[in-house]
């Protein structure tokens, strides 16, 4: 025990800050905020309107409290700061004008953004507390028509593609954390892959909150148009802070005929102390619409950090022979809390929807599987496919598995499997005689056990998780 | 809509005070008050509407505006052995039958038991030396969460069953509570109530029945607990085919002693819409339940099954095993939970929900869950819904079978593996009819 508890107890290496000067507002949510945002960021009329419509349905609306298995103290919307940004030149020429405090921040997160540095065939946009302060690789995607820029310079270059798609699969209304987001939203990433176009590289956002004040409300809105293909990648961490942290995120995903999107995110927001102090909150909206015959969405996510998760990636699956994937790795330790899965909505014929879902709790941790599989009447020859394993280290933790499964059409086929267990007893004494020690072993036996989510990683997110989830549960396994 | 209920309400509190009024003198005072405390909490809980997430697929507006009014004492329906005879389960040899919630001792059969075994109604029981068992678990601090239903059943405690059995009694033959609904000048609402005291190493086996006489609407609210002792065996079946005109919202929960076993298996056929809410306890070292079941549902008909099995003490052991078959514009919920607490290691706990949809029109909201806190346990669980596989009808039709024939086939297949575990032949050939009967009216269409 005592050998492993040491392992498991290493810091969290990404919790440094850095002293950068910042442009803040004040704290405090008031139209008069979300007017100064839009101010700030040089808005068109219609994205104030937008913000302006959410905060009105937000005003009305309830925190979810009551349904999730997650417990927390009310958050006060007012103390939160808005809109954090480092103070730099408006428009930047090259990557050589951002600020090399900042180079230096993601290059010490293993992101280097200049141009001699670049991750070869990953195009990176990294974004700072509120802001997007570089993208790599625009000129070369743009020769292929594909757009990738920060939400910001989306709205100026780009306002008819942000009219025709902003807020069409996660309405304003939506839910409380997605209104807020919508209200107050101060940048994220834009992606748009024209017809027939396959990305030629990965896309990858790089989220980074450095504020202690501040909270982190991004957009994220990809299209993928007639036949093209491309696949993005999310990563983001946080400095050690002893206040929660806000970060509300919403991601839209659409899918044109034939098109496929596949979006990977590796979360390792800093998850607080051992006693639970300190932390992001992670109230995230994820939803894709597979609107195109044969169009294929796929969520990838391994989540590690955030005091709490809150977040169901989702599809929905509109188009004749859609498929909609989600795998997930959910890895809870210490007092962290996770109330995570899916939704896969079958509106068209012959849809298919995979689900696998791995959780694994350890300390006094508790993670729960909440999915939705629901099959409307004109889904005919639906078919659905869940399994949601969980694996719990330790006796003072929680794994729950809450699958809800509304079948209305007598074609579809729905299966679930779920199972709980512990790591085998048989399965650990195999490899501890084989001549592996205690700690190779556990994490043997726990990358196979999310192997089937692993490999739906691309290469270098794939290696990153496993070193991930080994480090994260290092100490806590006896 | 909200003053229809609150209307409702008040018709139950005219009833309830004629009721506790009418009882002030022979009954003990302590049920007086329980009743008066289940009554309170009705009137501050209600009906549950589907705002509760346990009541989400289920809306109960028929039973609230169905101007239902809970039998008199003495209210009585001519019904002869002979108009009961189709009901009977002839494996049991000692019997309680109750026609719309009325005790029928004419009807019923308490001799040829073991000595000590107690099989009566309340009525008998609490004017006898059997009070103090009665007192003893249903003046217990009851859970303050209890639903609109079960505190309106409290609330109307009168008429029941009590089965108790004796250290290492041993009950070869089956006893049978049979509830019947039969036509009344009111549209009843029935308030039946069972109580199971199974003491250290007994053994029997119930059969709860539910029936009704002809097509006519009722409205059954029914609680039955069951207490399994320290290494005592409790079988029970219960088999509700109400007419299809009928509500029947049903409460089952068990208690397990150590190494106490409960098998339960439920069928349920009739009413319209239909609950049953199920809780076992397993609170004490290596118990084991079984709780299985069948729905079998067609146009018109609703039926829900919440269960709870909780898992509170190590070694201990549940299966559960739920099939539907549903049929044309018909619904059924499924929503079973296993929880397991802290220190309940070595827990082995499997489910599994299987549905058959025959019709398009048919709809199934199932949701298998799983709460689990400890980490040396076994615990899975599974829920499919689909439909007959085209193959083995293929490979049917291709031996000359009827498609209509060999789809019922297929069908009685998927149902077979629960009607095989049933014990009591009559029980099985009832099942082995519905089914039958069910396709039947299938071929000739």
């Amino acid at each position: 025990m005592s050998s492993i508890e040491l392992l498991t107890n290493k810091e969290y290496k990404y919790g440094f800050v850095t002293d950068i000067e910042s442009d803040m507002i004040p704290r405090g949510l008031s139209e008069e905020t979300i007017r100064l945002i839009s101010e700030k960021k040089n808005e068109p009329e219609f994205m104030l309107d937008f913000r302006l419509k959410a905060y009105r349905n937000w005003l009305k609306m309830e925190e979810p409290q009551r349904w999730p298995n997650i417990t927390y103290p009310k958050v006060d919307y007012q103390d939160i700061i808005y809109y954090s940004a480092p103070k730099q030149k408006p428009t930047l020429a090259s990557m050589d004008e951002v600020d090399p405090e900042l180079i230096k921040t993601f290059e010490k997160l293993g992101i280097p953004l200049t141009e001699q540095k670049q991750l070869a065939n990953v195009a990176v946009d990294a974004v700072f507390d509120s802001v997007s302060v570089a993208t790599t690789y625009k000129e070369k995607l743009k020769k292929h028509g594909v757009i990738f820029c920060s939400f910001s310079e989306a709205v100026h270059e780009y306002p008819e593609l942000i009219k025709k798609y902003l807020g069409t699969v996660v309405p304003t209304n939506d839910n409380y954390f997605a209104a807020l987001n919508s209200a107050v939203f101060t940048d994220g990433s834009f992606v748009f892959i024209p017809k027939g176009v396959r990305c030629p590289m990965e896309l990858s956002t790089y989220f980074r909150i450095n504020n202690s004040e501040s909270g982190q409300f991004e957009r994220t809105l990809i299209i993928a148009e007639e036949n093209s293909h491309v696949s993005y990648l999310e990563g983001c961490t946080a400095p050690k802070f002893d206040k929660n942290q806000l970060h509300a995120a919403v991601v839209e995903l659409v899918a044109l005929d034939d098109a496929e999107i596949k979006y990977s995110t590796v979360q390792n927001w800093y998850a607080g102390d051992e006693e639970g102090k300190g932390g992001i909150y992670n109230f995230v909206t994820k939803r894709g619409a597979c609107r195109g015959r044969n169009s294929k969405i796929s969520w990838t996510q391994v989540e590690t950090g955030s005091a709490i998760t809150w977040k169901y990636p989702s599809c929905i699956l509109q188009g004749d022979n859609s498929i909609g994937e989600f795998y997930s790795v959910a890895l809870t330790n210490h007092a962290q809390q996770a109330d995570t899965g899916t939704k896969m909505i079958h509106i068209g014929k012959n849809t298919r929807s995979n689900i696998v879902s791995k959780g694994i709790s350890a300390g006094k941790s508790n993670n729960s599987y909440r999915g939705l599989v629901k099959v409307l009447a004109g889904a005919e020859g639906a078919r659905n496919y869940t399994q949601c394993d969980s694996l719990l280290i330790g006796d003072k933790c929680g794994a729950n598995t809450f699958p809800y499964i509304e079948v209305s059409n007598n074609t579809a086929k729905v299966e679930h499997e779920a199972t709980t267990s512990r790591i085998s007893e048989e399965q650990l004494f195999y490899l501890r005689q084989r001549g592996i020690s205690q700690e190779d072993a556990v994490s043997l036996i726990i990358n196979g056990f999310c192997k089937d989510v692993f490999r739906e990683l691309p290469m270098e997110f794939a290696v990153e998780a496993q070193r991930l989830l080994g480090m994260k549960l290092e100490g806590s396994v006896g | 809509m909200m003053a229809q209920a609150t209307k409702e309400k008040s018709s139950y509190r005219a009833a309830f005070d004629a009721m506790q009024a009418e009882d002030a003198r022979c009954l003990p005072a302590w049920l007086l008050r329980l009743r008066e405390t289940a009554m309170e909490r009705f009137e501050q809980v209600g009906f549950p509407t589907t705002d509760v997430e346990d009541w989400k697929y289920t809306n109960t507006g028929a039973i609230t505006k169905g101007a239902f009014a809970p039998v008199e004492a003495g209210a009585r329906v001519e019904l002869g052995a002979a108009d009961v005879a189709a009901f009977l389960a002839p494996e049991a040899s000692s019997r309680l039958v109750f026609v719309n919630g009325v005790y029928r001792a004419e009807l019923s059969a308490t001799e040829n038991l073991p000595e000590g075994v107690v099989v009566a109604d309340f009525a008998t029981a609490f004017a006898g030396e059997h009070e103090s068992i009665l007192r003893a678990y249903l003046a217990r601090p009851s859970d303050p969460e209890v639903d609109g239903f079960n505190a309106l059943n409290a609330a109307f405690l009168r008429e029941g069953a009590l089965v108790y059995l004796p250290r290492g009694a041993q009950v070869s033959a089956p006893i049978q509570l049979l509830f019947l609904s039969a036509p009344a000048t009111q549209t009843a609402a029935v308030f039946p109530r069972v109580l199971v005291v199974a003491e250290r190493e007994s053994a029997a086996t119930i059969i709860e029945s539910y029936a009704s006489t002809d097509e006519s609407r009722s409205f059954t609210n029914a609680v039955v607990e069951v207490f399994v002792g320290e290494n005592a065996r409790v079988t029970h079946y219960k088999v509700q085919r109400e007419s299809e005109a009928a509500f029947h919202i049903a409460k089952t929960n068990a208690e397990l002693e150590r190494s106490g076993v409960y098998d339960l298996t439920t069928i349920t056929l009739g009413a319209q819409l239909s609950r049953h809410g199920i809780g076992v306890k397993l609170a004490h070292e290596g118990a084991e339940c079984w709780v299985d079941g069948l729905y079998l549902v067609g146009t018109g008909q609703h039926a829900d099954t919440h269960s709870l099995i909780d898992h509170s003490s190590p070694h201990c052991t549940s299966h559960q095993l739920y099939k539907g078959i549903l049929d044309g514009k018909s619904r059924a919920v499924f929503n079973g939970k296993v929880f397991v607490h802290k220190d309940a290691q070595k827990t082995d706990a499997q489910q599994s929900n299987k549905n058959l949809l025959l019709s398009n029109e048919a709809r199934i909201d199932t949701k298998p869950q799983l709460e689990i806190y400890a980490d040396d346990v076994k615990c899975a669980h599974g829920a499919t819904v689909g439909q007959l596989e085209e193959e083995e009808l293929f490979y049917l039709v291709s031996r000359g079978l009827h498609t209509d024939l060999a789809r019922n086939l297929l069908t009685y297949g998927f149902a077979e593996e629960l009607v095989e575990k049933i014990k009591i032949e009559s029980i099985k050939r009832q099942l082995d009819e519905a089914i039958l009967n069910r396709l039947h009216a299938r071929l000739e269409v």
